[in-house]
């Protein structure tokens, strides 16, 4: 595929763009403004960036109080401690309260490989799901980053952002436009589906080509909106390709997979199988070996579809 | 709201207290003791002209904030809310009743509450962020929050103490409720705080001590405000936890005890009598 993309430079001069045409819009940081790529909006707004040092739970409270006043704020920080460390504010301060707060954890996954445990963020899918009034998006490429930041600016309320630092192909032409709650198809298939989001989307769509080579037609759907999450989507997967794989760079407890399951359990149950990690801390390496070492790779699906196809059929 | 003189205030928080404690009775919960050390404040904030807040447009933009850190409190808040005209007394027995709005902590489903407090160390920092919003718009409405002092120990608190400084938030008032107990001892049993007025003086704040349920001195601190040009302001209001009953005050137990009828009727006539 094409060239890589960073998607925090993506959120950064959408959010700069964003924050021209509304002078409501502010970014806070905990002392992560270069690695939220808030350097630049610094510059030509340095009254609206708030470095409030290293201080999650004061920065999301803060923000809560900010939107009180009238403000739109977007919360850039490391996931890992942006969603972990606040995780209370987050609940009571952003989505109890209900205040227009944006929250934009980066570096997500396991996107600090060597860096270990405390920095990786694979259980923050599942913390802010099982909070109520709560958006989650996670994008897959640039293209569909910027619109995702348009897209919980406009919307009044809650959003979790969740932005990779690895760098991903763009996966989705020119024209697409994304929406909160939709899912969207990138490829055609009923054999079985492969549903993912963010940086597994491209690793999806690699192992539908591998499994064409099967002559197993394989359905791809990014589902950038992990919540609310496309119900229809999932039941169509369900009923017209009889078995599901998911994949999520993010525990497979309670997480993007689980929220999958959760639909296709209660409506048209179907095989499935749910790609992440297992329920273990992260041993040393780089994102790409943590990657492979989990199986999150094209082969890694197109193992776990192939499996699903071939226990379907008849013996 | 025109001020009244600390007389007829004084009076009016010992009528909240009444109503607070029968509410309370009412509901068969709530937090009586740090109700009752909280009154006056609230009484001074919400019936006395110190909170520009409208009961008809409770959500107006350019209102006063108070945000209310002890939310176990809720009772007094709601009270002190229905007092003011945010919504009618009568609703104050729906307290904690299923499906009322008057929730066992503030809700902003409740004219006049700012946010969903209960959890304790959240209300400085959304009130350091709201102070900071009405600077940057070069707006003239103030922030007031309440905390108890047990909820000093959450070290939230203490970032969001750091960074009121830093942006010279001197539209923002914080008042401590320095009743001296938490829920089961006295603070200084439990994790101690003093030296208080030291460590917020150290922290960039331009402090206050004043008797807590003394009108005269609260109006007199609250008009004074902002201390100093730059600073945030920090009231540490000295108070007793159940003021204005004598089998409550300064007693552990009642933090979240109930009344029975006989401690009911036995306090409502302190109260009357006092008022």
């Amino acid at each position: 595929m094409s060239e890589l993309h960073d998607c925090r430079k993506a959120f950064a001069s959408t959010l700069e763009d964003i924050a021209r045409g509304d002078p409501r819009v502010v970014a806070l940081s905990n002392d992560s403004v270069s690695s939220a790529k808030l350097s630049h909006f610094a510059e030509v707004f340095p009254d609206r960036l708030f470095n409030v040092g290293i201080a999650e739970q004061n920065m999301v409270g803060m923000a809560s109080g900010m939107a009180n006043g009238g403000k739109i704020p977007f919360v850039a920080a490391a996931a890992c401690f942006l969603t972990g460390r606040a995780l209370e504010q987050i609940k009571n301060d952003v989505a109890y309260t209900d205040t227009n707060v944006k929250l934009c954890g980066v570096s997500t996954g396991l996107a600090y490989g060597p860096l270990g445990g405390t920095h990786h963020s694979i259980e923050d899918i599942a913390w802010l799901r099982a909070i109520a009034n709560m958006t989650i998006i996670v994008p897959a490429d640039s293209l569909e980053t910027e619109q995702a930041v348009r897209a919980a600016a406009d919307f009044v309320g809650p959003v979790y952002l969740r932005l990779s630092r690895m760098g991903v192909p763009v996966v989705h032409d020119a024209d697409y436009r994304f929406e909160i709650g939709k899912a969207v198809r990138l490829r055609d298939g009923n054999d079985v589906t492969l549903a993912a989001c963010g940086t597994l989307v491209p690793r999806a769509l690699a192992a539908a080509t591998m499994l064409e080579e099967e002559d197993i037609q394989a359905r791809v759907i990014n589902m950038a909106t992990v919540k609310p999450i496309d119900r229809e989507a999932i039941v169509a997967a369900a009923v017209e390709t009889g078995s599901i794989v998911t994949a999520e760079e993010h525990t497979v407890y309670g997480g993007f997979g689980s929220a999958v399951a959760e639909v296709v359990a209660t409506t048209h149950p179907v095989p499935m199988r749910i790609l992440g990690v297992p329920g273990v801390f992260a041993p040393t390496g780089s994102p790409e070996f943590l990657f492979e070492h989990f199986g999150l790779t094209p082969q890694g699906i197109r193992d776990a579809a192939r499996e699903l196809v071939q226990s379907g059929e008849p013996q | 709201m025109m001020p009244i003189d600390s007389q007829a205030l004084h009076k009016k928080a010992y009528e909240i207290r009444q109503r607070n404690l029968v509410m309370i009775y009412e509901a068969g919960g709530g937090h009586t003791g740090g109700d009752l050390s909280s009154a006056d404040i609230l009484a001074a904030l919400y019936l006395n002209g110190v909170l520009n807040v409208d009961p008809k447009n409770p959500r107006a933009p350019d209102r006063d904030r108070f945000f209310m850190s002890k939310g176990h409190s809720s009772g007094l808040l709601y009270t002190t809310l229905a007092f003011a005209g945010f919504f009618p007394e009568e609703e104050l027995s729906t307290f904690m009743k299923p499906l009322s709005r008057l929730n066992g902590h503030p809700n902003v489903h409740v004219p006049g509450v700012e946010a969903n407090t209960g959890a304790l160390g959240h209300g400085l920092p959304m009130a350091v962020g709201a102070a900071l919003a009405a600077k940057m718009d070069g707006a003239s409405w103030r922030t007031f929050v309440l905390t108890g002092d047990g909820e000093l120990q959450e070290g939230s608190n203490w970032e969001a103490a750091m960074a009121a400084a830093q942006y010279q938030l001197d539209n923002l008032t914080l008042i401590v409720d320095r009743n001296r107990f938490q829920m089961i001892d006295r603070t200084e049993r439990i994790v101690g705080l003093e030296p208080l007025a030291d460590k917020w003086h150290a922290f960039g704040w331009s402090v206050r001590e004043i008797n807590g349920h003394d009108h005269a001195e609260i109006m007199q601190t609250f008009s004074a405000i902002p201390f100093e040009v730059g600073k945030p302001n920090c009231v540490l209001a000295y108070t007793h936890k159940g003021e204005g009953v004598s089998f409550i005050k300064d007693r552990a137990a009642w933090h979240h005890r109930v009344p029975t009828d006989e401690e009911l009727n036995a306090a409502l006539e302190e109260l009357r009598g006092a008022a």
